[in-house]
C-alpha cells in the first residue's frame, strides 16, 4: 500500500477560472486574456413559442417568439493554460505525419475550462493515435464515447464525443466529430483504444451511427431485432399517461416542454 | 432439418397486421453437428446467467470450456436497460437527480453526486456551492463508498462459500443504510444531491449517530482482517485469479480498485479534486498483484481511508446554508417533516399563498418548468467505488437535459472479464467477475 501522488500535482489548470458561461465577453482564459469567440457559434437549432406548442394554436402569446440555439463557437488563440501547449503539441506532432492541422481540425473550442477539437471524421483515427503515442500529449485513457443528436444542425446531425485523458500529465480533452444523418459513418477507435469496443456498440444502439472497422458492431442493450435507434431526438419516448388520485397525468413526452 | 432451410437467410421476415414477424429457422444443423462431432468431446458451451445468484444481478455469462478450463468467455448484457438517458431528457434538470440514482443503486449518492457536479459546471455556479453543502456531500459519499465496498465483499465472499463474511458485510452495511434512512428518508435512491446544493440539512442527531457509527465501525473493520485477509482457503481461491495487468487495464479502460491492484495509485480525487477532496487527507492504496486478492485488499484498506475522510468531514462542519444563494436556481421551498411525510414547509406554503403572489408565481414556475441552463457541454468524473464515473451533459438552453451520458465504471470493468477469465477455470469466473464488483443497474442503465 502505497501513496504516490506525487505526479500529480493539484493543478487543474484553466480549470480553477471561476464562472465564465454568463457571456462570451466575460469569458477569461487561464491568463487572464479574453478568448475572442465567432460571435455565432454553432447554430444547432431555432426555437419557436414558448411552451412547446408545435401544433395547432398557440394561446400564450408567446407563439411569435423566435430564438436561436448556439453552442459555444470556435476560440481563438490564446486557449489559456495546458490548453495552448496540447495544441501546439498535436499540430506540430500531425504535421511531422504530413497531415495538414488545418484539416483535421476543423475546430477548437474552448468553454467552461474544458479543451474541444472538432475533427474531420477521416483523420480522427490518426488524431487519436497521435494524442495516444506521444509523449508530449500521452492521452492514454479513453472513457468511451457519447452520442448526441442534432435533429435541425443539417449535415452535421450525429455527433461522437470522446473524452480522453491523460494520466501521465493529468488532462483531459475532448473530442468531437460529426457525420449527417444521410450518412452515419465514423470511423471506429477500437484499433487505439480497445475499451471504445462496448462504448461504439452502445452508441451504434442508441444512434444508429455505424463506427467502421469495429470488429462485431452490434446491439448491445436493446434486443437484437429490435427496430429503430431510441436515443434519437426523432424517435418517441413513447410514454403512457397514468392515473393518480381521478386525473390523469399526461405521459412525459407529452407535457408541456417550456423549451 | 432439411437441407433446403439452411440456404441463403435464417430469419426470413414477412409483414403482417401486428408487424413484421421474423422466423427464425436456425443455421444448417449437419454442419453444426459435424463440427462439434470433429472437437473435443470435453468442449461445452456454458450459459451462466442471466438469473443467477453469483453473477451479480442480470449478468449473462456465455462460457465456451474444455473440461474445467474456460476457453472463451462472453458477456451478454442489456437485461436490466430502463432508458434512463432518454428519459432524463423528457424532465428538467433537478428531476434528473431522481432518475440517475437509481442506475448504479448500490452507489447512488456519486450517481447524484456526478450529475450535479456536471449541471453545476455548465451552470457555471461551482464556485457558488455552499461549503457545507459540499462536506456533506464528501461525507455521503464516502459512507456510500463504504456501503459499496461492504456488499462487494460480502457477496464477493458469498459466492467463494464463505457465508460469514457475508452476514458481516450486510451487518454492517444495515448501519450505513440508517445513517442514509435518518439523513435522507430513504435507504436507497435518495435524490438528495441536487444542482446547486442538497435536497435539505443534516436532521438533528445525524452527526451523532455518524459518529457512532465510525466508532463502531473501527471496530468491526479487523474482523474481516481476521476472518479473510489470512485465510489460507480464501487466499488460495482469490490469489492470481483474475489477472489483468496495468498494459491490460489501461488498454481496457479499467479504473478503480481493478486499476489500483496494478499498481497505479490513480484516483479522481487526489488528481482531478471536486467537492473540495484537496482539503482531506487520506490516502490512495495500491498492490501490485494484478489479482482478485490485491482488489479485495484494496476494498478494505479504502473502507479505513473512507473511514478517516468521514471524521474529517464531521470535524469540518459548520453552520451555514446547503443551497445555492442565487434563487432563479434554489429549490424555492425548504422541506419539512408534515403529518403525510416530508413535503413543502408550512410557513413557506402560508408564505406563497397568502402574503405574496410574486413568490408564488416564481415558485411554480421554478418547479413546473425548472430553471434554464446556457447551451453547451461538459463533463465531469468522480471517483466512485468501481471507478471513474463520467458524466457528459448537454445543453441546448432549455429546462431539460437535452443529452446526458453516464461513463459507469462497471460498464467499462465488465469488459474486462474476457480478459481475466479465458484460460482460467470455471470456478474462477466467478471470483474475477466478483473483483470486478459490476453492478448491472450501472452497466444497462
Amino acid at each position: 500500500m502505497s501513496d504516490a501522488h506525487d505526479k500529480h500535482p493539484n493543478d487543474k489548470g484553466p480549470n480553477d477560472q471561476g464562472p465564465n458561461d454568463k457571456g462570451a465577453d466575460k469569458n477569461l482564459n487561464g491568463n487572464g486574456l479574453p478568448a475572442p469567440r465567432d460571435a455565432a457559434g454553432e447554430v444547432i437549432r431555432v426555437r419557436k413559442g414558448m411552451f412547446g406548442a408545435e401544433n395547432g394554436g398557440d394561446t400564450t402569446g408567446y407563439g411569435g417568439l423566435v430564438r436561436t440555439i448556439a453552442l459555444p463557437g470556435a476560440s481563438a488563440r490564446p486557449y489559456g493554460g495546458w490548453f495552448d501547449e496540447v495544441a501546439d503539441e498535436l499540430e506540430g506532432a500531425l504535421e511531422e505525419q504530413g497531415l495538414l492541422p488545418e484539416n483535421a481540425i476543423e475546430k477548437t473550442v474552448v468553454d467552461r475550462g474544458e479543451l474541444t477539437f472538432h475533427i474531420a471524421r477521416e483523420h480522427l483515427v490518426r488524431v487519436a493515435q497521435t494524442l495516444r503515442d506521444d509523449p508530449a500529449l500521452r492521452f492514454e485513457l479513453c472513457t468511451g464515447v457519447s452520442g448526441v443528436h442534432f435533429l435541425e444542425d443539417k449535415g452535421r446531425e450525429l455527433h461522437a464525443v470522446y473524452h480522453l485523458r491523460s494520466i501521465t500529465h493529468n488532462r483531459l480533452i475532448r473530442l468531437e466529430v460529426s457525420a449527417p444523418d444521410a450518412d452515419p459513418h465514423v470511423p471506429s477507435l477500437v484499433s487505439v483504444y480497445p475499451t471504445n469496443d462496448w462504448h461504439e456498440r452502445e452508441t451504434y444502439d442508441f444512434f444508429g451511427l455505424i463506427f467502421d472497422g469495429h470488429p462485431a458492431l452490434t446491439r448491445i442493450m436493446m434486443p437484437d431485432d429490435w427496430q429503430g435507434f431510441p436515443q434519437r431526438k426523432d424517435y418517441p419516448l413513447g410514454g403512457i399517461p397514468v392515473e393518480y388520485k381521478g386525473a390523469q397525468i399526461p405521459a412525459p413526452d407529452q407535457r408541456r416542454s417550456y423549451s | 432439418m432439411s437441407a433446403s432451410h439452411a440456404s441463403a437467410s435464417h430469419a426470413s421476415a414477412r409483414e403482417t397486421t401486428e408487424g413484421t414477424v421474423y422466423t427464425v429457422t436456425g443455421g444448417d444443423w449437419d454442419e453444426v453437428v459435424q463440427s462439434a462431432a470433429k472437437a473435443d468431446d470435453e468442449r461445452i458451451i456454458v450459459n451462466m446467467g442471466p438469473q443467477h445468484p453469483s453473477t451479480h444481478g442480470v449478468l449473462r455469462l456465455i462460457l465456451e470450456i474444455e473440461g474445467e478450463t474456460v476457453s472463451e468467455a462472453r458477456c451478454g448484457i442489456g437485461y436490466l436497460h430502463t432508458g434512463i438517458e432518454k428519459n432524463l431528457e423528457y424532465r428538467t434538470w433537478t428531476q434528473g437527480t431522481t432518475f440517475v440514482t437509481r442506475m448504479d443503486y448500490l452507489t447512488p449518492f456519486f450517481n447524484e453526486a456526478a450529475y450535479c457536479l456536471g449541471v453545476e459546471k455548465l451552470l457555471g455556479i461551482e464556485d457558488q456551492i455552499p461549503d457545507r453543502a459540499s462536506v456533506i456531500r464528501v461525507l455521503l459519499m464516502e459512507l456510500n463508498r463504504l456501503s459499496s465496498h461492504l456488499v462487494c465483499i460480502a457477496t464477493g465472499g458469498m459466492e467463494l462459500g464463505a457465508t460469514t463474511i457475508m452476514i458481516y458485510g450486510f451487518r454492517d452495511r444495515e448501519l450505513i443504510l440508517d445513517i442514509y434512512e435518518l439523513i435522507t428518508g430513504l435507504r436507497m435512491n435518495h435524490a438528495y444531491i441536487r444542482p446547486g446544493g442538497l435536497a435539505q440539512d443534516l436532521p438533528p442527531g445525524a452527526v451523532d449517530q455518524i459518529r457512532e457509527f465510525v466508532k463502531k465501525m473501527k471496530k468491526n473493520l479487523p474482523e474481516y482482517d481476521k476472518l479473510a485477509t489470512g485465510n489460507p482457503i480464501f487466499k488460495a481461491r482469490m490469489q492470481d485469479v483474475g489477472y489483468l495487468d496495468l498494459a491490460g487495464c489501461m488498454a481496457l479502460g479499467a479504473t478503480g480498485p481493478v486499476l489500483r491492484s496494478a499498481g497505479l495509485p490513480h484516483d479522481l480525487r487526489k488528481a482531478q479534486p471536486y467537492c473540495g477532496y484537496e482539503n482531506y487527507d487520506f490516502e490512495v492504496p495500491t498492490a501490485d498483484t494484478c489479482d482478485s486478492y490485491g482488489r479485495f485488499l484494496i476494498r478494505l484498506e479504502e473502507m479505513r481511508q473512507s473511514l478517516r475522510i468521514i471524521e474529517q468531514c464531521l470535524d469540518r462542519l459548520a453552520p451555514g446554508p446547503v443551497m445555492v444563494a442565487d434563487k432563479k436556481i434554489a429549490w424555492p421551498a425548504q422541506l419539512a417533516l408534515g403529518p403525510d411525510g416530508l413535503g413543502n414547509s408550512l410557513d413557506h406554503i402560508k408564505k406563497i399563498m397568502g402574503t405574496s403572489m410574486e413568490a408564488l408565481i416564481h415558485h411554480f414556475k421554478l418547479v413546473t418548468e425548472g430553471f434554464r441552463v446556457p447551451a453547451g457541454q461538459a463533463y465531469t468524473a468522480v471517483e466512485s467505488p468501481k471507478g471513474e464515473l463520467g458524466v457528459h451533459v448537454v445543453s441546448d438552453g432549455g429546462t431539460r437535459p437535452y443529452r446526458v451520458h453516464f461513463r459507469d465504471p462497471s460498464f467499462t470493468n465488465l469488459q474486462a472479464m474476457a480478459a481475466m477469465c479465458e484460460g482460467g477455470q470455471v470456478a474462477d469466473v466467478i471470483v474475477a467477475v466478483a473483483s470486478i464488483d459490476p453492478v448491472m443497474g450501472g452497466v444497462d442503465r
